[in-house]
């Protein structure tokens, strides 16, 4: 018996690279036409959609790990916090205050954290990775409590005051400076995320996520991996911390919370995990709707967001974009 | 010719069971061996020990005349020692493109690169495509795996296995699950595996066991009862009070 060769079906094998691009450029395009619609819509709101895009890197970087690799953490805010006291520190004590060197200081931070959290959560496997990704932005934020000199303690560390971006673009009064350094801070890590979720370092991490056994059969190092994606995300996240601290020119203890790291799990979990899109729409709608709905009952906001969520679980399993997704591609299918 | 795979006086036990008991054996190039044996006879803890999922009590295991008793299942994966699964395992939401093209990077230190797509790097593509022709697969190439067949499923674990390279390929129930009228296709399957490599195979489907092995080995109660040809073991006294049974007298008469 030999293989019948019947398969003749014509395979194109490279047409997936030029969809694929086509595709984060039309991502990038709504980007940067929400950006725009944003910045004339809300002018008065600059500085609430500003701390959008700081969130918007932070819950991207948690895609990273839990979404991409399946790693369950409630600890992401060590990455996030460390990013923004590494940055604020690097400007008040240190006096480096041009912003783009700030926000790489943030990043160096973030990665090192990413690092430093990655090993002992790595350690664990469910619940027990749960548990000690709670440990971890327990101590991280004590840490940071406890080390008043340099962080301000609970009162939070002032006394940032970035230089104009490159000399040129000074941070004013409106926020719209902060507002557009963001926005292209945030097209470019988006831009470079699509290019690392989908490269081989890409595919293993989803491979892990689904087979951690087949994986380390194929003669694949399971937490080394990991550890690297941890790494990559304590960049990003990183990145949104000091980012956060050039545009608020406050780094406050909240920053490194439990509460921190969970919100920005429900807005992954709102948007739909392992996308990057999802990260970013989950981003705006947990925001959007903790700002309109607070400032509408500022004593039950909370209830409604939570009544959201469980809407959200409930009826779109997949996340807001995973679910969208999915509707379009199945009209699509029947489209044909 | 040197043996490139061998396992010394293996032994294993879970407290006072002795589930490996003393297991000797080695393989050659181009060896097509099955293990055999009763349910309870040590297979599955076999595989384990000779992966590196489960540490012996005492005993080594050889690849090349290299000793990789002391090596991680991950690094001794990179040494040429490759299993397939008796359950598949596989990425739902992956297709079996993508899990052939993984294979390949890995195996050529490629699976860390954090830019580029293997579908823009022609030796992987082409090499992808050559393993998943023989295999009949190429039609379902960019299909989800959730959304293909059992059968072709199994058929994907040998496309994996055989993207790796290995000089020593453990087969754990290939043809577990599939209808036993499909069997053919995984037997076409393992025809197409290279002539040097070596197979140790772990089967229930006495069939299957006959045409594929030039020789057989029977494993019961943690021992090797009996390590000969094919023609042989269904003679074998031993093998017959141990496992058989009835079959034995089925293929005698």
């Amino acid at each position: 018996m030999t293989i019948s060769n019947t398969s003749a079906t014509p395979i194109r094998p490279l047409a997936g690279v030029g969809n694929n691009w086509l595709r984060d450029l039309a991502g990038i395009a709504i980007i940067l036409a929400a950006a725009v619609a944003g910045y004339f819509l809300f002018p008065n709101n600059l500085a609430l959609l500003t701390r959008m895009i700081a969130i918007m890197l932070f819950v991207l970087s948690l895609d990273l790990v839990t979404g991409y690799c399946g790693v369950a953490t409630l600890g992401h805010a060590a990455l996030f916090g460390s990013g923004a006291y590494a940055a604020g520190i690097a400007a008040a004590h240190f006096g480096i205050t041009e912003p783009l060197t700030m926000v790489a200081i943030g990043a160096l931070g973030g990665a090192i954290a990413g690092l430093v959290s990655g090993v002992v959560i790595l350690r664990g496997h469910g619940l027990a990775q749960l548990v000690l990704s709670i440990a971890i932005i327990h101590l991280f934020h004590e840490a940071a409590n406890k080390a008043s000199a340099y962080t301000g303690g609970s009162d939070g560390l002032a006394g940032i005051s970035p230089e104009p971006i490159l000399g040129l673009f000074a941070f004013d009064l409106w926020g719209r400076t902060a507002y557009v350094f963001g926005i292209i801070l945030l097209v470019v890590i988006f831009f470079l995320l699509r290019i690392l979720v989908r490269s081989p370092f890409g595919m293993l991490c989803r491979g892990i996520r689904q087979d951690p056994v087949r994986v380390s059969a194929m003669g694949a190092s399971v937490k080394s991996t990991l550890l690297k994606m941890y790494v990559i995300s304590g960049l990003v996240a990183g990145v949104g911390g000091g980012f956060n601290a050039v545009s608020t020119q406050v780094v406050g203890l909240d920053s490194l919370s439990f509460t921190n790291s969970a919100e920005a799990l429900v807005m992954l979990v709102l948007g739909g995990t392992g996308t990057l899109y999802g990260a970013l729409i989950g981003t705006i709608v947990f925001i959007g709707v903790e700002d309109l709905v607070s400032a509408a009952n500022p004593f039950h906001w909370l209830t409604i967001v939570g009544a959201l969520l469980i809407a959200v679980v409930l009826f779109a399993p997949k996340g807001l974009y995973g679910t969208a997704a999915a509707i379009i591609e199945r009209y699509r299918k029947d489209g044909r | 010719m040197t043996a490139v795979f061998q396992v010394d006086h293996l032994k294993k036990s879970f407290g006072g069971l002795d589930v490996t008991r003393d297991v000797s054996l080695s393989l050659k190039k181009g060896d097509r061996v099955a293990l055999i044996g009763p349910n309870g006879a040590g297979k599955t803890t076999f595989v384990n020990l000779v992966t590196g999922h489960l540490r012996p009590n005492s005993g080594r295991v050889l690849m090349g005349g290299e000793d990789i008793s002391a090596f991680n299942p991950m690094r001794r994966v990179r040494a040429g020692l490759v299993r397939s699964f008796q359950v598949t395992r596989l990425f739902a939401d992956m297709t079996p493109e993508q899990h052939v093209a993984l294979a390949i990077l890995q195996r050529e230190g490629k699976s860390g690169r954090i830019a580029g797509s293997f579908r823009a790097m022609p030796e992987v593509m082409h090499e992808t495509y050559a393993i998943l022709e023989t295999l009949n697969l190429a039609t379902l190439a960019t299909a989800p795996v959730s959304e293909i067949a059992y059968g072709q499923q199994r058929l994907l674990e040998i496309a994996l296995a055989m993207a790796l390279r290995p000089q020593v390929l453990l087969l754990d129930e290939p043809a577990a699950g599939v209808p036993h009228s499909d069997t053919f296709l995984i037997e076409s399957a393992l025809a197409q595996l290279p002539n040097d490599l070596a197979v140790l195979m772990i089967e229930h489907d006495m069939d299957l066991v006959f045409r594929f092995a030039k020789r057989v080995i029977v494993l019961a109660a943690g021992e090797i009862i009996f390590d000969g040809s094919p023609r042989e073991v269904t003679k074998d006294a031993r093998v017959r009070e141990a496992y058989l049974g009835s079959y034995a007298g089925a293929v005698n008469s």
